[in-house]
């Protein structure tokens, strides 16, 4: 496919793949960014994922935004295959409501369906990480199923815990730190998303697939994957 | 490499961080880039000291600042003019000088300008976080414990031999910066300029926008006339990687500029500031004015190459010294 190119700057490139979060636009963003890191251009230096879109980085003193989009449109277009993506698939407990989850009873109340029941949605489809941003590691996932569409919380919380597994719309996400936040959290998990000190310092990336289990508040200390 | 003490804190003033050139390779994992705001006065104040030009140093904001010489050590002061003393007597800025033992150095400031750089021979020594010193105050990690500087702390620098010899390195004068209350901000289109409204893309290049006291390290916030959209569209976009100078403009059509501490964004972006204005960025003080001039790619990356060759220059000027 032929992508949107704008300009973000005299240094970077928005290439856009698709109109719509959806798992199949996100893997072709996917797909171009493993093709881009193959092809080593000369001047890109950095490629940032999101659900639609590639930001592609440049150094204009090195190759040009024509050369440059020019480089990205062949590369779009080889449709020879790549090797699988390193893509992980990662289990994610969560302990559902109570402290840790302050939101789902409010949220069972507005779907009018009862908690055990969004637990069994929750943990029933396998998500994809469309991208990370916000913060350091946070995931955008999705699709969450139809019935726990939810919108964010009219007044978002001033403080969100570490750990906090939310939903919005069609997405679900985890609170790597404490911070600001506005989605309904249903749950909370003991992982780590987050730490500076790893490489790759997130545990998640983009095309990543993610599966949550629900488990008792005093499984957490021993639960292994 | 050894390290040894070299500035006590006496009063860390209303913001100072350690910051170098920044964090790249890491916003796909969320993690902003960081970072000095006014990078060419961070590459100055270490090229006057020695230093490469990515080395970590202070930058501190507007004014209160006060560092206590543990050793002796040749300091460069560049950036906003916050009037820095050596005890009693001004410290001239845009060049370096070899500080004594027990001296104070203190920025009072106010002036105009906002961002002030303090370079010390070898770089501030902490630990390296994903490839860089910058703080994320965001965040929480990289320079001083991921946190600004605090009275009592002690910094330390890399030990750098015959260092003294770097004393008296003077920058151009003629290529110091200047610091108006007024500033014109170079952009280009886009990247969703076509999502506005034609009386929305005419407020953005006449209007005269004040900066709003809620401006961080995180975006210049503005206030002035409203750049509308389009109607009918929908108040955010779909998130997307976004880069320092982005000029974002939410519903009620007041620019916010990004700066470095943010990787993705939701809202529409007009326009962008040139690479080789990012440095203004750094210097634009709240209650100061903030026009925008559109340029074409081309202009923009001449303009690039112009104030990269400043530095250029400047290098090779200090390698035939040597």
């Amino acid at each position: 496919m032929t992508p949107i190119y704008r300009t973000m700057g005299d240094r970077s490139l928005l290439v856009e793949l698709g109109e719509e979060i959806s798992p199949t636009t996100n893997a072709l963003v996917q797909d171009l960014m493993q093709r881009l890191e193959s092809a080593a251009i000369p001047g890109i230096r950095e490629l940032v994922p999101a659900y639609r879109s590639l930001l592609v980085t440049y150094n204009p003193l090195v190759i040009s935004s024509a050369a440059l989009q020019s480089r990205i449109t062949a590369v779009a277009g080889d449709t020879r295959r790549l090797s699988a993506p390193a893509s992980k698939l990662v289990t994610v407990p969560v302990v559902y409501g109570v402290a840790g989850g302050p939101d789902l009873e409010s949220v069972a109340a507005h779907l009018r369906i009862d908690a055990e029941e969004i637990i069994r949605l929750h943990t029933r489809t396998i998500y994809r990480v469309y991208m990370i941003g916000f913060m350091p590691g946070f995931p955008y996932m999705g699709e969450l199923p139809a019935a726990l569409a939810m919108q964010r919380r009219r007044t978002p919380r001033t403080r969100v815990a570490k750990g906090s597994v939310g939903i919005a719309q069609r997405q679900t996400g985890i609170y790597p730190v404490d911070s600001p936040g506005g989605w309904q959290i249903i749950g909370w998990t003991p992982i780590e998303l987050f730490d500076p000190h790893r490489r790759p310092p997130s545990l998640l990336e983009m095309g990543d697939t993610v599966k949550f289990e629900a488990v008792r508040p005093e499984e957490v200390k021993t639960w292994r994957p | 490499m050894a390290a040894i003490d070299t500035f006590e804190v006496l009063h860390p003033g209303i913001l100072t961080t350690v910051q170098d050139l920044g964090r790249p390779g890491f916003a796909r994992y969320g993690v902003a880039p960081s970072g000095a705001l006014d990078a060419f006065s961070l590459r100055v104040a270490n090229l006057l000291v020695g230093n490469p030009e990515d080395a970590a140093a202070l930058e501190t904001a507007v004014m209160g600042l006060r560092l206590k010489a543990l050793r002796d050590a040749v300091v460069a002061v560049t950036g906003a003019d916050l009037k820095p003393m050596r005890g009693r007597e001004l410290l001239p800025m845009w060049r370096s000088h070899r500080i004594r033992a027990g001296e104070v150095i203190a920025f009072p400031g106010p002036a105009g300008g906002m961002r002030s750089y303090i370079a010390v021979s070898g770089g501030i020594d902490v630990t390296p976080v994903l490839g860089s010193r910058s703080t994320n105050l965001p965040s929480g990690f990289g320079g001083v414990a991921g946190r600004a500087l605090r009275k009592g702390d002690i910094l330390r620098r890399v030990v750098v031999e015959d260092e003294f010899r770097f004393a008296g390195r003077v920058f151009e004068p003629a290529w110091v910066p200047a610091y108006p209350s007024r500033w014109r901000l170079r952009v280009v289109w886009g990247p969703q300029d076509d999502q506005f409204t034609e009386e929305g893309r005419q407020a953005f290049v006449t209007g005269i926008f004040r900066v709003s006291p809620d401006s961080d390290r995180t975006g210049i916030r503005l206030r002035g006339p409203a750049v509308s959209h389009r109607p009918g569209l929908s108040e955010s976009i779909i998130s997307e990687g976004v880069i320092a100078g982005a000029i974002q403009v939410p519903g009620d059509g007041q620019p916010i500029i990004l700066l470095a501490e943010t990787t993705t964004g939701g809202y529409r972006k007009i326009a962008t500031v040139i690479s080789a204005d990012l440095p203004l960025l750094g210097r634009i003080m709240p209650g100061n004015e903030v026009a925008f001039s559109v340029v074409t790619l081309d202009e923009a990356v001449q303009a690039l190459r112009e104030s990269e060759e400043k530095i250029g220059e400047f290098k090779k000027r200090l390698a035939a010294l040597s």
